[in-house]
C-alpha cells in the first residue's frame, strides 16, 4: 500500500463508444488490484453472479476486494464514500455517463484535495461514428467538450470503421485533442493493458498490426538508477507526445524520496513510494510519429 | 350518505354547467352540482351549510412541485418574501442581508447542542443588488456550528467557516468555478452548483437525497396544501425506492392526510430499461390518494445557472450551451418504451434546444408507436417560440409553464440570461392559449411557493418582482388561469377526468375559499383567501391544520 492520494481514472465518451467493455475488462483482469467502479447506474455491468459477495442499493461488493457503485445524480457523494472505504481500494475507475464532460467531472474531484486525484481522463471515441456525431447539432459540441478534456483519446472499433471514416476520426481528435495522447484499438484489451501496465504487461507487444490503421506502441522500460528532479521529470515525460502511459518509481534528487510517477496521456502525478518497491519507469510511447 | 353542500357559489370548471349553488356527494364521488331541488332527487341527504358564505371551486392541482417543500420548512427560511409556512405561521421576509443574518442569529439563540448544524434556505441576494454573502458574516452567527443557507433557485449555497472545513475545503489551492476564492485564496463560502454543494451540504443539515421527503415533511406538505387550496400535487422527480413508496402509502392511506400525490419516477441513476421496469412494476400500487407509474426525464439543466442547452443565439452573456441530462438515444428509448406501454412521460425542458430534442425525438418515436392521447408533457419549456409550440400541437404534446419563474427571476433573464426579447416571450402561454396547446401553470414548489393562485395571477400579469410588464402579448385571461390551475393541470396527467372540475362522477376534491376569484379579478387574484378544502368528502380547514 502506497500512503499517496487515493487515484482515479475517468473512463468517458459518448455512448457505444465501449466504455462499459473497458471497465468491465479491467475488472476481469484485475489481478489482485482493488479497484472500486463507479457508474451512473447499474444495468450495465454484466458481472457474474457468483462475483457478487453483497449487494446493497448503491454499492457491491465483489469477491477479490473490488466493488462497483453507481452514483446516479450524486456524483461526489458516491466519491466521498468510495474514499473513506474500508479498506481503501486500490484505484477507482470512473465511467461517466454518455453525455458528461469529463473535464466538469476532473473538476469537481479536484475539491477533493490530496485525498483523490485524477490519474488521467481516457476519452473513447468510437471511429465509425465520431464523424456523424460531430454532425449532429444536438451532440456535437458535447463530444467535442469531451474530447478537449482527454489526457489519452483512445479511438475505438477501428476495424469496423472504413478507411474514409478513420480518416475523419482521426483528424477530429487531432482537431478537438491536440494535446491527448492518441491510440487506436479494435476492442478493450490494448486499453486495458495500457491502463493496467503492471510489470507483465511489459513483455507484450502493443498495437501489433491487425489492421492498417494501428498506430505503432512499443513499451519503454527505464532502470531510474539515478536520482532526478522527480517533478520536472514527470512534467517533461508528459510534454513528449510520444509518450502515452507512464509508472514506476524513482529517487527525488532533492530529498532522496523514493517517488511513484504515474502518467496518463498529458495528466502525471508523482507521490511518496510505498516502502517495498524499487526504481524503475516502464513507459508506453507511439512510434514512428 | 348523501351530503349536499350549499356554497354561496359553486364555479364548477365546467363549461356545461359552469356556476352552481349545491353539490351533492356520496362515498367521496360527487353526485351532481346544481340547485338544492335537483339534487335532491338522489334521496335522503343531509344538508351542510358550513361553506353557505365560501365559494367552492375544484380543489387545485398543482402539476409541478415536490414534496421537499415539507421537508425544508424543518428549516430556517430566509427568504425575502413572506412565506406562510405549513402550521400558518406568516415568516416574514427578509428585505436585507442585515435581516438575513439577524433571523440566523436568532434561531441560533434557541438551539441547545452548539455543534449540531444551521441549514436555512431560500436566501436570493439579486434582490439585495446582488451583494454577495461571504463565510464571514455567517461566521458572525457561529464559528463552532456548520451554517448552510440554500438560495431560493437551488443552484447556489453559502456557507460558513466551519461547514468549509468540515468538508475538507477550507485550503488554498482550490481552482474551480464553483468555488469562488476570497483575498486570502480561501474559499468566499459561496457553492455554485451541485457538485460543488453536495459535499457541504451533508455537513450543514441537509438530507443526503435534497429530493426526498421524511414523514414529517410529508405531512407538513400536506398542511400547505390545504392553505393553498391544492387537492392533487406531484412530486415531480422522485426515486421511489421501496421504503419511500412504502412511506408514501403510509402516510395518503391515512384518512386524515389532505391530498392526492402523485410522484413520478426521475430518470437518474437508473438505466432506460430499469427505469420503464421500475414504473411498471410500481403502477399497480396505486391508490386513489397516491398515483404511480408515470416518467419524469430531465433533459437539461436551468437558464439562470447556465446549464439550460439553448439554440442560438444561445445566453446573452455568452456563457457556453449548457448540458444534456440525458443522451438523446436513452430520450428515444424512454419515449418509444412509454408509448408503447401507455406510460406517461413529462420531459423537463428548460432551454428551447431541449425542448427540440423533445420535438424531433417524440415526432419520430409517434412514427413506431401511434398514440393520440398520450398526454406527453413539456414542463418548464420555458424558451419555446411560437414554430415550437405549433410543432407541440402536431404532435399531441402539453405543456406546463413556469409561471411563477416568470415573476421571480424575470430580470434577471431580461439583463443577464437570455436578454429582452426571449425574456419577453419566456413561460409563453399567449402562445400556448392561442394555438390550443393543453398548458398547465406551475410554481415548482419549494422554488417558489406553493399556491396556484398566485401562479395564475402571475401568468395573467406577467410582472416581474421589479414592477416590470415582461411580455404582454403572453398574458392570459381569468378563464384561462383558472383553467390552467385545474383541469389544466390535471389533463397533463391524465387525471382530469376524475378530479379538475365539480361535475357528476368525479372525486368531491373542492378548494373552499372565502372571495370569489372572478371578484377578485386579473389584479386581486393573489390575495384570495383560501378557507381550505374538502378531499373525496372530507374537510380540513387551513386554520386547523
Amino acid at each position: 500500500m502506497s500512503d499517496g492520494p487515493l487515484l482515479l481514472t475517468i473512463i468517458a465518451g459518448y455512448l457505444g463508444a465501449g466504455k462499459t467493455t473497458l471497465v468491465n475488462q479491467l475488472l476481469r483482469h484485475a489481478n489482485g488490484t482493488r479497484y472500486a467502479v463507479m457508474v451512473n447506474e447499474f444495468g450495465s455491468l454484466p458481472i457474474d453472479e457468483d462475483l457478487i459477495e453483497a449487494e446493497g442499493d448503491d454499492l457491491i461488493t465483489l469477491a477479490g476486494g473490488c466493488v462497483c457503485c453507481s452514483y446516479g445524480d450524486d456524483l461526489m457523494m458516491a466519491m466521498a464514500q468510495m474514499r473513506d472505504l474500508e479498506p481503501r481500494p486500490d484505484h477507482i475507475l470512473l465511467e461517466a455517463s454518455g453525455v458528461a464532460l469529463p473535464g466538469n467531472i476532473a473538476a469537481a474531484i479536484s475539491l477533493f484535495g490530496n485525498d483523490i486525484e485524477v490519474l488521467g481522463i481516457v476519452l473513447l471515441a468510437d471511429a465509425e461514428v465520431l464523424s456523424d456525431q460531430l454532425a449532429n447539432p444536438y451532440l456535437s459540441d458535447t463530444v467535442t467538450r469531451q474530447l478537449a478534456a482527454a489526457d489519452l483519446a483512445v479511438l475505438t472499433k477501428v476495424d469496423l470503421a472504413t478507411p474514409d471514416q478513420m480518416q475523419r476520426a482521426r483528424q477530429i481528435v487531432a482537431d478537438h485533442a491536440p494535446n491527448a495522447a492518441v491510440i487506436e484499438s479494435e476492442g478493450a484489451d490494448l486499453t486495458q493493458s495500457i491502463l493496467l501496465l503492471s510489470r507483465q504487461d511489459t513483455q507484450q507487444t502493443f498495437g501489433t498490426d491487425h489492421t492498417p490503421h494501428h498506430i505503432h506502441l512499443v513499451t519503454e522500460t527505464l532502470p531510474m538508477a539515478d536520482a532526478v528532479d522527480a517533478e520536472s521529470f514527470a512534467d517533461q515525460l508528459a510534454l513528449n507526445p510520444e509518450v502515452v502511459r507512464a509508472k514506476g518509481h524513482l529517487t527525488n534528487s532533492s530529498d532522496g524520496r523514493l517517488m511513484t510517477l504515474q502518467l496518463v496521456g498529458r495528466r502525471y502525478s508523482v507521490y511518496p513510494a510505498a516502502a517495498y518497491v524499487k526504481q524503475g519507469l516502464v513507459i508506453i510511447k507511439t512510434n514512428g510519429h | 350518505m348523501i351530503t349536499i353542500f350549499s356554497a354561496r357559489k359553486i364555479l364548477t370548471m365546467n363549461p356545461q354547467n359552469p356556476e352552481a349553488t349545491h353539490v351533492a356527494i356520496r362515498d367521496g364521488v360527487i353526485l351532481g352540482a346544481g340547485n338544492l331541488s335537483d339534487l335532491g332527487g338522489w334521496g335522503d341527504y343531509e344538508l351542510n351549510i358550513d361553506f353557505a358564505d365560501k365559494v367552492l371551486m375544484p380543489g387545485f392541482v398543482e402539476g409541478h412541485c415536490h414534496l421537499q417543500e415539507g421537508a425544508l420548512w424543518s428549516h430556517t427560511y430566509v427568504g425575502f418574501f413572506d412565506r406562510m409556512s405549513p402550521e400558518g405561521e406568516m415568516n416574514v421576509g427578509c428585505p436585507s442581508l442585515d435581516e438575513v443574518l439577524a433571523k440566523l442569529a436568532a434561531a441560533e439563540a434557541k438551539m441547545d447542542d452548539p455543534t449540531a448544524p444551521l441549514p436555512a434556505w431560500s436566501l436570493d441576494p439579486i434582490y439585495f443588488d446582488n451583494q454577495r454573502v461571504n463565510r464571514a458574516q455567517l461566521d458572525s452567527i457561529s464559528t463552532e456550528r456548520p451554517i448552510g443557507i440554500m438560495h431560493a433557485s437551488g443552484h447556489i449555497m453559502n456557507v460558513n467557516t466551519k461547514a468549509l472545513e468540515l468538508a475538507g475545503l477550507l485550503r488554498p489551492g482550490i481552482n474551480h468555478e464553483g468555488v469562488p476564492l476570497g483575498a486570502d485564496g480561501l474559499p468566499t463560502g459561496e457553492l455554485k452548483g451541485p457538485d460543488v454543494m453536495s459535499p457541504v451540504s451533508i455537513h450543514v443539515g441537509f438530507d443526503r437525497d435534497m429530493l426526498a421527503c421524511d414523514e414529517g415533511g410529508m405531512w407538513r406538505f400536506g398542511k400547505l396544501c390545504v392553505r393553498a387550496g391544492v387537492t392533487t400535487a406531484t412530486d415531480l422527480a422522485a426515486r421511489l425506492p421501496e421504503d419511500a413508496v412504502n412511506l408514501m402509502h403510509k402516510v395518503t392511506g391515512n384518512k386524515t392526510f389532505p391530498a392526492r400525490i402523485v410522484p413520478l419516477r426521475f430518470h437518474h441513476g437508473v438505466s432506460p430499461e430499469d427505469l420503464i421496469k421500475h414504473v411498471e412494476d410500481l403502477a399497480p400500487k396505486s391508490t386513489d390518494k397516491l398515483r404511480l407509474g408515470r416518467i419524469k426525464i430531465v433533459v437539461d439543466g436551468s437558464i439562470q445557472g447556465f446549464s439550460a442547452r439553448l439554440r442560438a443565439p444561445g445566453y446573452y452573456n455568452g456563457a457556453p450551451n449548457g448540458l444534456w441530462y440525458i443522451a438523446p438515444e436513452q430520450l428515444a428509448y424512454v419515449l418509444e418504451n412509454a408509448l408503447a406501454k401507455g406510460i406517461l412521460v413529462h420531459c423537463h425542458t428548460n432551454g428551447d434546444e431541449a425542448t427540440q430534442l423533445v420535438i424531433d425525438t417524440m415526432r419520430r418515436a409517434l412514427r413506431e408507436h401511434p398514440a393520440t392521447d398520450h398526454r406527453f408533457t413539456l414542463q418548464h419549456c420555458q424558451l419555446a417560440d411560437t414554430a415550437q409550440f405549433k410543432q407541440i400541437k402536431e404532435l399531441g404534446l402539453c405543456v406546463n409553464l413556469f409561471a411563477n419563474h416568470h415573476h421571480y427571476w424575470g430580470d434577471q433573464h431580461y439583463e443577464l440570461t437570455v436578454g429582452p426579447e426571449r425574456a419577453e416571450r419566456m413561460n409563453a402561454a399567449g402562445t400556448a392559449a392561442r394555438l390550443d396547446v393543453p398548458f398547465a401553470i406551475h410554481s415548482d414548489a419549494p422554488i417558489t411557493p406553493l399556491g396556484p393562485l398566485f401562479t395564475g395571477w402571475c401568468a395573467m400579469n406577467r410582472k416581474t418582482a421589479s414592477g416590470r410588464i415582461l411580455g404582454e402579448r403572453e398574458k392570459i385571461t381569468l378563464d384561462q388561469a383558472l383553467h390552467a390551475i385545474t383541469l389544466g393541470a390535471a389533463y397533463t396527467l391524465h387525471l382530469d377526468g376524475e378530479v379538475g372540475s365539480i361535475e357528476a362522477g368525479k372525486r368531491a376534491d373542492f378548494a373552499v375559499l372565502e372571495d370569489d376569484p372572478l371578484d377578485m379579478g386579473v389584479d386581486g387574484l393573489k390575495d384570495t383567501r383560501v378557507w381550505g378544502t374538502v378531499l373525496g368528502g372530507e374537510i380540513f380547514a387551513a386554520a386547523d391544520v
